[in-house]
C-alpha cells in the first residue's frame, strides 16, 4: 500500500496548482457574477492540455490515468467550481468514447475531445430518466444507414456549447434497459436543436440546457459500442462520472474550509479571535477530517479503476459522502464567517449555493 | 536565431520573512520559484524562437536543487538547459556570478542572444545581467520593453525613468526583460511531461575552464554587511502597505 504520488504526478499537479491559483481563482467571482459560459477558462485548459489527461497518447491525450484526472479536477473545483464542472462533464463524452469507441470513432472524436479544440457533452437525463437511467424515452429507428432519433434530454451540462455529444437512446423501448442504445451525435446535426438553458440555484455561468431531436438522423458508424449496449455504457460513464462529482464536491469543500480557517483568526468577538474558540476549532477540526475522508474514499474509487478492478460501488460510495460532506463543509463555512458569509463579499455564499449541485446530480 | 536565457531560483518572495533576531532570510519551508523576472526573459525569448525560428537554452548558477527552476523552463518550452554548480561557487557577489555565466555561454557558443531579467528578486541588484555583457564584449540594453529583429541587429524599446527609448545595436547582444515586457506562459502538461525527460548537464568550473581566483568569495569584492527589515513607522508607509484605499478620507481627516 503506497499513499504517495510520482515525482510527475507533483509536478503535474503543481504545475495545475499554479494555473488554478493565477489564472481561475482570480476570476472565479467574475464568471460567476457574469453568467456566461467561461471560454477563456476553457480555452486556457484546452492550451494547457488539461482536457487530454486521461486520453492515451496515440489519440492525443496525456496518457495518464484517472486518478490522475481526478486530482487535476480537484484542483479546478476548489479554484473554480463552474471550470471544474466543464471539465468534468467533459469526460463524460471523452470516457465512453475511451472504452467503447471503434477506431475510426477515436480519430475522429477522442483526438479533438483530448485536445479541447472541441467541447463534450453526455445526454442521459430526460423529464423521466434520471437515476431511473432505463426509463429513457428518446427513440432511435434504424432508417436505411442512418438512425432516426426523436426525444429530448433535460438539464445535461455544457449543452449546447458542446460539439461532441454521446447521446443513450432506445432502440427497443419495449425492451427497457435491453434497448438502449449510445450514440455520438455532433452539433449541428439536422433535426437537433437546443432548448431551454435552465436558471439554477448557482453555476448561471454553466450551461444545462435541453437537448432536442426531431428526426434527427444520426450515421449508422455513430453508435457506440453495440447496438442495445447503451445500458452498460451509460452505467460505465456514469461510474467515471461519480469520481467526478465525488472530488468536484472535495475540492470545492477544500476551498471553502481554506476560506473559513483564513477568516477565523481575523475575526474577534469578545475580545478574542473566533478561532480561539473551541466551538469554532470544533467545527473546523470536522471540516477537515471529513473532507480528507471523502478525499481518500474518491482516491482509492480512482486507482481501483486504474489498476482495472471494479470501481463502481466505490464511486457511488464517494460520490454520495463526498456530496454530503460538502454540502456541510460549505455550510459550516458560512457558520463561522457569521454575516459577513452571507454576503457576496466573501466566496462561502457562492460555494454553499455551488455545493447542494454535487448532493443531486449523477444518482444518489 | 539561438537564444541564452539566464536564470535564478529564488525563495518565492510572497512567502518570505526575515528573523527578527538574526536579520536574515527565513528560508526554511519557503518554496523555491524562477525570478519572476527571469520569467518574462524566459518568454522573451521563446516568442522570439516562434518568430525567428532557433533555439533557446536555459542557463543557471546555483546549488544542485536550481535544477528545479531549470526542468520548468524546459517544460515552458526552452529546448536545452544547463547548470553550473560547484561547492567553489558559493559567496559569489555579482561580479564572480556574471564572469562564472560569461564562461559558460562561451562555453554553450553559437548564440545571437543574451536575455536576463532585469533583476532578481532576492538581491535586486540588476547588476548581473550587464555584467555579463561587459564579460563577453557585447552591447547590452537593460529594461527591455519591446524587441524587433533585423537581420543581424535588433532595435529595443527601453524603459526608462518616465520615458522609452529605442535603440539599434548588433548582434550578438544582451537585453535584460522589464516585467512589463511579457506576460509569461504557464507550461502545459505536456511540456510538464516532456521536460522530465531532459537531461540537464551539470557542469563545474573545471568543465567551463572558470579561473577559480574570480569564482565564489575569492573573486567577490563586496560583501553583505547587514540585511534587515525596513522600519513601518509613517503613516505614508502604513497607507502604502494596505494598497492606498483609505487615502483620500484618512488625509482628509
Amino acid at each position: 500500500m503506497d499513499f504517495s504520488f510520482t515525482d510527475e504526478q507533483q509536478e503535474i499537479f503543481a504545475a495545475v496548482r499554479g494555473i488554478c491559483e493565477e489564472e481561475l481563482k482570480p476570476k472565479a467571482k467574475e464568471v460567476d457574477q457574469r453568467g456566461e459560459y467561461p471560454w477563456d477558462n476553457i480555452k486556457m485548459l484546452a492550451e494547457l492540455d488539461l482536457f487530454g489527461v486521461p486520453v492515451p497518447e496515440q489519440y492525443g491525450g496525456l496518457g495518464l490515468g484517472i486518478l490522475d484526472w481526478a486530482v487535476v479536477g480537484e484542483l479546478l473545483s476548489a479554484a473554480c467550481t463552474t471550470t471544474g464542472a466543464v471539465y468534468g462533464a467533459h469526460l463524460l463524452a471523452e470516457y465512453p468514447i475511451m472504452e467503447f469507441g471503434s477506431e475510426e470513432q477515436k480519430e475522429k472524436y477522442l483526438r479533438p475531445l483530448a485536445s479541447g479544440e472541441k467541447i463534450g457533452a453526455f445526454g442521459l437525463t430526460e423529464p423521466g430518466a434520471g437515476s431511473d437511467a432505463a426509463s429513457v424515452r428518446t427513440r432511435a429507428e434504424l432508417d436505411g444507414d442512418h438512425y432516426i432519433l426523436n426525444g429530448t434530454k433535460v438539464f445535461i451540462t455544457n449543452g449546447g456549447d458542446a460539439e461532441i455529444y454521446v447521446i443513450i437512446a432506445n432502440v427497443a423501448p419495449e425492451r427497457g434497459a435491453r434497448g438502449m442504445t449510445a450514440f455520438i451525435v455532433e452539433k449541428g446535426t439536422e433535426g437537433f436543436t437546443f432548448g431551454k438553458d435552465e436558471e439554477k440555484m448557482a453555476y448561471p455561468a454553466l450551461s444545462n440546457r435541453e437537448l432536442i431531436f426531431q428526426d434527427a438522423r444520426v450515421p449508422k458508424e455513430n453508435v457506440l459500442g453495440r447496438e442495445r449496449r447503451g445500458f452498460r455504457v451509460a452505467m460505465t460513464t456514469l461510474g467515471a462520472g461519480r469520481v467526478g462529482m465525488a472530488i468536484g464536491a472535495v475540492g470545492l469543500a477544500q476551498a471553502a474550509y481554506d476560506a473559513a480557517i483564513a477568516y477565523a483568526p481575523t475575526r474577534e468577538q469578545f475580545g478574542q479571535p473566533i478561532s480561539e474558540f473551541q466551538a469554532v476549532q470544533f467545527m473546523l477540526a470536522d471540516m477537515a477530517t471529513s473532507i480528507e475522508a471523502a478525499r481518500w474514499l474518491t482516491y482509492s474509487a480512482a486507482w481501483r479503476k486504474d489498476q482495472g478492478l471494479e470501481f463502481e460501488k466505490e464511486a457511488a460510495m464517494a460520490k454520495v459522502f463526498a456530496s454530503e460532506m460538502c454540502v456541510e463543509v460549505c455550510s459550516k463555512a458560512v457558520q463561522i464567517h457569521g454575516g459577513y458569509g452571507y454576503t457576496k463579499d466573501y466566496p462561502v455564499e457562492r460555494y454553499y449555493r455551488e455545493a447542494k449541485l454535487f448532493d443531486i446530480v449523477e444518482g444518489k | 536565431m539561438n537564444i541564452i536565457v539566464c536564470i535564478k531560483q529564488v525563495p518565492d518572495t510572497s512567502e518570505i520573512s526575515i528573523d527578527p533576531e538574526t536579520n536574515t532570510l527565513v528560508r526554511e519551508g519557503v518554496p523555491s520559484i524562477i525570478n519572476p523576472y527571469d520569467e518574462n526573459a524566459i518568454e522573451a525569448a521563446l516568442q522570439l524562437k516562434e518568430e525567428y525560428g532557433g533555439t533557446v537554452t536555459a542557463l543557471s548558477m546555483g546549488p544542485p536543487q536550481a535544477e528545479e527552476a531549470l526542468r520548468q523552463a524546459l517544460a515552458m518550452g526552452c529546448d536545452d538547459a544547463v547548470l553550473i554548480s560547484d561547492r567553489a561557487l558559493a559567496g559569489s557577489d555579482t561580479l564572480a556570478t556574471s564572469y562564472v555565466l560569461a564562461e559558460a555561454i562561451q562555453k554553450i557558443g553559437g548564440y545571437d542572444l543574451v536575455i536576463c531579467g532585469k533583476q532578481a528578486f532576492d538581491g535586486d541588484t540588476a547588476q548581473v545581467g550587464p555584467g555579463i555583457a561587459e564579460q563577453l564584449g557585447i552591447p547590452q540594453a537593460t529594461y527591455a520593453m519591446e524587441v524587433k529583429v533585423d537581420g543581424k541587429k535588433m532595435q529595443v524599446k527601453r524603459l526608462l525613468a518616465g520615458s522609452f527609448e529605442t535603440i539599434e545595436m548588433k548582434l550578438p547582444a544582451l537585453i535584460t526583460a522589464d516585467k512589463h515586457m511579457n506576460v509569461p506562459r504557464h507550461a502545459g502538461l505536456r511540456g510538464v511531461m516532456a521536460a522530465r525527460k531532459k537531461e540537464i548537464p551539470t557542469w563545474t568550473l573545471e568543465d567551463i575552464q572558470a579561473d577559480p581566483e574570480k569564482c565564489g568569495l575569492s573573486g567577490s569584492p563586496t560583501t553583505v554587511v547587514e540585511i534587515f527589515p525596513p522600519q513601518r513607522s509613517s503613516f505614508l508607509t502604513s497607507c502604502v502597505r494596505h494598497n492606498c484605499s483609505k487615502w483620500p478620507a484618512e488625509f482628509s481627516r
